[in-house]
């Protein structure tokens, strides 16, 4: 009967926004009467662009999981992969195989259409985003005018797909988990929007080619260092990376809202999880370290991708890194983090970049802001830190009890006897 | 590249999601291919660290989580007010700014409120 109602609004949610998408799309081109016609060859065109586009991605996403795997590996002093393909390049590939021809269990418990339509939920809007995201000025599919509005919006919607596996997998680890999930994704979405909404201002364009465009000189992670900071870890939190793998703590709760899947549908939910580091990555690169653009002059648009590209591998490995570096946070950490530290520190960002625009202030003096506001927390940090670790050193001091050794009695020695054979 | 337009627009984010479910049930009807399927009682226990699971497979959960939701509903709302002034307020009159840094100013109290009560503890 739960599992009923519940399907049923899950249902009703879907369909929801399904009509709302169509609604824009019929409104676009009925009422408001837009001169152009989506013709056949338009669609067909788009077709094409688009599954050219998920083919790359796919690719982009198996040599993500083997750059991670042999980051980590040499992080940790190993060589990782080496033995399919050269330099174990084939790895993921061999992985996905083997993971596609493995049974797909689903537990009698679940509630098995919500269960196996989860995993699409998670990985398709990590895809959509690609749609508006440019690889260069003129290489891109749609340049939407609302592109970063585009990004949050439809970015947002793994988050319920992730809940969707977690309560209809009908499993207690996975609920909590999908709960978790719920619960960090919400927080850390307002951090992002934030600082999002600080590149609109300051480029006072929502479209993602305008703001590379203006970044043409100077990229904003100078102009607001903060803002990338903010941005920087409330995406690692987004993608759920593993300082703030909360939600699916392999040690905690087994893996969340993934314990109950396996085969083709796990392996979904592996490679929309790459697939959403590369789109912070690629964003993160975009919004602040200035895309495809260089302070040096033009640079022919192949140049142009390459250097984008890089950009975002550097992102993507700093994800990596910081995987390799930090244990995860604890829930109430994290929620702490998130509401006490991000989301006062977003709003800072966000009136300080309103204010120097609005009094047209000079420019250095919105990263001087940006630094000091940064300044706060990092010393607070540190100071409190400090405190702590001293009041919890005294406490443990206070409440330590002194074990005296007492002399061992000593045994008189037994002289050793060698064994008789065949005793 | 197909000419500029809402309508162009619109028709590519759902062909993106036609696109994207697509190739995924692809991959995934190769793997109802070549995957086995040999069910069995015990396959379909829900796992629980490997003891027969007690009956109640949705488990119950803090009351907390409800708060950051509704927490989170009001900044989620205020974000939809705060896109469109940001590319507004430089061009408007001035009030608009002062209107919006109230706004703000606001909402900030509200968080400072619910830390003060202890809501954001996490407890």
């Amino acid at each position: 009967m739960r599992a009923r109602a519940g399907e049923a609004v899950v249902f009703g949610m879907i369909v929801a926004g399904l009509l709302g998408i169509l609604g824009g799309l019929v409104l676009s081109v009925g009422a408001l009467g837009t001169p152009e016609r989506v013709t056949l060859e338009v669609l067909a065109q788009l077709a094409t662009v688009l599954i050219v586009l998920f083919t790359l991605l796919a690719i982009v996403v198996l040599t993500l999981v083997w750059l991670e795997r042999k980051q980590l590996a040499r992080m940790q002093s190993r060589v990782g992969p080496t033995r399919v393909g050269p330099f174990g390049l084939l790895q993921p590939v061999a992985d996905a195989l083997k993971l596609i021809m493995k049974e797909d269990v689903a537990p009698g418990t679940s509630s098995k259409l919500l269960f196996f339509v989860a995993p699409l939920l998670v990985f398709v809007p990590g895809f959509v985003v690609w749609l508006t995201i440019p690889f260069a000025r003129d290489v891109v599919v749609r340049s939407l005018d609302m592109g970063l509005f585009f990004f949050i919006a439809i970015s947002v919607l793994s988050i319920v797909g992730l809940v969707l596996a977690g309560w209809s997998s009908g499993s207690k680890y996975a609920v909590l988990g999908g709960i978790r999930a719920a619960a960090q994704l919400i927080s850390y979405e307002i951090p992002i929007i934030m600082t999002v909404l600080t590149v609109a201002m300051l480029a006072d364009s929502m479209s993602f080619v305008v703001v590379v465009e203006a970044q043409r000189t100077v990229p904003y992670i100078v102009l607001q260092p903060l803002g990338f900071v903010v941005f920087f870890l409330a995406g690692l939190a987004e993608v759920g990376r593993t300082p703030f793998d909360v939600y699916s703590a392999e040690s905690e709760i087994v893996g969340g809202p993934f314990v109950e899947y396996s085969g083709a549908h796990w392996a979904i939910f592996f490679l929309a999880e790459y697939v959403n580091t590369f789109v912070i990555g690629a964003v993160a690169a975009l919004l602040f370290l200035g895309g495809w653009s260089w302070p040096f002059g033009d640079l022919p648009a192949a140049a142009g991708v390459a250097l984008f590209l890089g950009k975002t591998y550097l992102v993507v490995m700093a994800i990596f890194w910081v995987r390799a570096t930090y244990p995860r946070l604890r829930i109430d950490q994290l929620m702490s983090l998130g509401w006490k530290v991000l989301i006062p520190l977003s709003f800072a960002v966000v009136v300080a970049t309103a204010v120097q625009l609005f009094y047209d202030w000079p420019r250095w003096t919105l990263p001087a802001m940006s630094l000091a506001v940064l300044a706060v927390p990092v010393v607070m940090q540190l100071r409190g830190g400090r405190r702590r670790a001293l009041a919890e050193a005294r406490r443990y001091a206070e409440r330590a009890v002194v074990v005296e050794a007492k002399p061992r009695p000593q045994r008189p020695q037994e002289p050793l006897e060698p064994q008789e054979a065949g005793a | 590249m197909p000419p500029v337009g809402y309508a162009v627009d619109w028709t590519a984010i759902v062909l993106a999601f036609g696109v994207g479910v697509a190739a995924l049930g692809a991959m995934l009807a190769v793997a109802k291919l070549l995957a086995p399927r040999r069910p069995s009682a015990a396959k379909a226990i829900p796992y629980e660290s490997g003891i027969v699971p007690t009956p109640l497979n949705w488990t119950q959960f803090n009351i907390r989580y409800y708060v950051f939701a509704i927490l989170f509903l009001i900044f989620d709302v205020e974000a939809v007010f705060l896109f469109p002034w940001a590319l507004i307020f430089l061009e408007t009159a001035s009030y608009v700014f002062y209107a919006m840094m109230l706004f703000i100013a606001v909402l900030l109290f509200g968080v400072a409120y619910a830390w003060r009560k202890g809501v954001l503890e996490w407890r």
